[in-house]
């Protein structure tokens, strides 16, 4: 049985259907069926190799993918909402040479603007507000390359803030983190789960995101397998059923799981 | 300066201020997507119009830029779909295209003497009309580099992102690689095909040293290749060479010369290096009494922002002014 099929019914922010990708003829994620619930807190675990980031990928569209894919009740193919999506891909796939860490967060606002036009003042302050709440506004002006793995990764949490997403899709995002670093993003995590949007992660363990994450989705050989019981992923359980319970929340399933 | 009487040098200074400032802008997002080769390659398969317009008789500016943007537009499909992973695909169409026009001129019996003005650039060969065309096609290349700036920025920084925001993604880079043919060819007459890809590079990698920040280095570098394409036309009037040459020659002098420049820049002590993290323990540090030099800002040592205060390297050590004496970090 897999762990989604336990979830209560409620608008979907993701859902997907035997969903599969093929990248250079091999399989690397296999008939995959899940639902999130738009405000849902959810992580992705599984080892290297496992799918996860490919089945993110593909949840954006980002590969080729069969089955069915879709975001907010409407089919990826048709989906044009972009604006609710806050993405932050791996840290390694950025090319940037001089730009500055704010022209980087700026770039996650050109959904709302249009071509050949200036930012607005809705967009400088939302620019603002996004280096604010990952504690850059003193680095807006440095290049992002020279900024330490850390600063990078919050930098990408910011561009992906900046559109004022309703989704969070974040790849990895303790990677080469500090501990330092690692509390702040989890922080950023609470206020934007608090607030209604939806977190997706994928993960490589819970961390400092134990006690915001409501459900794991474990993902094994590019399929998504019931969790089985590792003590790594354990610890803050009982914070998460704490810190839920004081939510309103229609749905309480897949604590079980954790 | 009896030379800005002539009408050729008039139209060859304006003709090369348009390249000048047109061939970094662009430039700029080739260098990006680490395509810094692909403008070279584009000249090369300019030749091919070059050569078809002799062999047809036609004006050889439209026809160049057909070919170059068509081959430039092949090119980028063909690598979106990953099947010209290596870039031995590419090498074989730009040679091709390069080999193509020489016989093409050849059958037309103009030779390699004839294509050596589109080569290498040729003051002379600019005519009223081409500049008209220059002016415009430049003024094209120079509304969308600077227009759709955030767009294109975002495009080849991190495509994948730029995906999942809803930018167009294969027509914004179908669209960089034509205004690069466009540009490569409109440059045919001032820099020369060969060396035309120099000033889509050279000037950005000088930028990039002197500015910090995307959009301060894109107008930076377009000012480099504005400087380096006047004063190389100029100069060529003088020394009876090429023009293209004398601008790369000099584009490649103010790079070297920004070596020096953005040391002084990066050295300034409003930008310390950071190390370390603000939480850290701080480490037991070790005292130095004895130090005759007082460091501070402009000083010849690497300034390191650590822990709330500023550290000077010294000797393979970081020095910190603490009451009467240093602490070694």
């Amino acid at each position: 049985m897999r762990l989604t099929s336990e979830q209560a019914p409620g608008p979907a922010a993701i859902s997907a259907a035997g969903l599969g990708v093929l990248l250079g003829g091999v399989p690397i994620v296999r008939d995959v069926d899940l639902a999130i619930t738009q405000g849902e807190a959810v992580a992705i675990l599984g080892n290297n190799g496992s799918g996860k980031t490919t089945l993110m990928r593909a949840l954006l569209g980002l590969v080729p993918h069969r089955g069915e894919v879709e975001l907010f009740g409407t089919r990826l193919e048709d989906f044009r909402d972009w604006n609710k999506l806050g993405y932050v891909p791996q840290r390694s796939g950025i090319l940037v040479q001089q730009a500055t860490a704010r022209e980087v967060v700026a770039s996650g606002r050109l959904g709302h603007r249009r071509a050949f036009w200036p930012e607005s003042a809705a967009d400088k302050q939302a620019i603002a507000d996004a280096l604010a709440a990952v504690d850059l506004t003193e680095r807006a002006r440095h290049r992002f390359v020279r900024l330490s793995g850390g600063q990078q990764q919050r930098v990408l949490i910011a561009r992906a803030l900046a559109s004022g997403a309703q989704l969070m899709l974040w790849d990895e995002p303790l990677a080469g983190v500090d501990h330092v670093t690692q509390q702040l993003l989890a922080d950023v995590a609470r206020r934007l789960i608090a607030d209604g949007v939806t977190v997706v992660m994928v993960l490589h363990e819970l961390g400092p995101f134990a006690e915001v994450i409501d459900r794991t989705i474990f993902v094994q050989d590019g399929r998504v397998v019931p969790h089985t019981p590792d003590p790594s992923h354990h610890h803050g359980g009982h914070e998460i059923s704490e810190l839920a319970a004081n939510r309103p929340r229609p749905h309480q399933t897949g604590l079980e799981a954790l | 300066m009896d030379w800005l009487a002539l009408e050729f040098m008039q139209r060859a200074l304006l003709a090369a201020v348009i390249t000048g400032v047109t061939a970094p802008a662009i430039g700029t997002y080739i260098v990006q997507r680490r395509l810094s080769l692909l403008g070279d390659g584009l000249g090369h398969l300019a030749v091919a119009g070059v050569g078809l317009a002799m062999l047809t008789g036609a004006a050889p500016l439209p026809l160049a830029i057909a070919v170059c943007v068509i081959g430039a537009v092949g090119i980028e499909l063909l690598r979106e779909s990953g099947r010209a992973h290596g870039d031995v695909g590419l090498a074989i169409i730009f040679y091709g295209g390069l080999a193509g026009g020489l016989l093409l001129a050849a059958f037309a019996g103009q030779g390699a003497g004839a294509l050596a003005g589109y080569l290498f650039g040729s003051l002379l060969t600019v005519g009223a009309a081409d500049l008209w065309a220059i002016a415009v096609l430049g003024a094209v290349v120079l509304l969308v580099a600077i227009g759709l700036m955030p767009q294109l920025f975002a495009v080849s920084a991190d495509e994948p992102f730029a995906r999942t925001i809803g930018l167009p993604t294969r027509w914004l880079n179908i669209l960089v690689v034509a205004l690069a043919a466009i540009t490569v060819t409109v440059s045919m007459r001032t820099v020369g095909l060969l060396l035309v890809s120099a000033l889509m590079v050279v000037p950005v990698a000088t930028g990039t040293q002197l500015a910090t920040g995307f959009r301060a280095g894109l107008f930076v570098s377009m000012g480099l290749g504005a400087t380096a394409a006047v004063s190389g036309t100029i100069g060529s009037y003088y020394l009876n060479t090429a023009p293209g040459a004398l601008i790369v020659v000099i584009a490649i002098l103010l790079f070297a010369a920004s070596w020096p420049v953005s040391r002084l820049l990066q050295g300034r002590p409003d930008r310390p290096i950071e190390v370390g993290s603000p939480d850290d323990e701080p480490l037991p540090e070790q005292v130095t009494e004895d130090h005759p030099h007082v460091h501070g800002p402009g000083c010849e040592h690497v300034a390191v922002e650590h822990a709330g205060h500023i550290d000077y390297v010294h000797d393979g050590h970081r020095h910190a002014a603490h009451g009467d004496h240093y602490d070694e970090h």
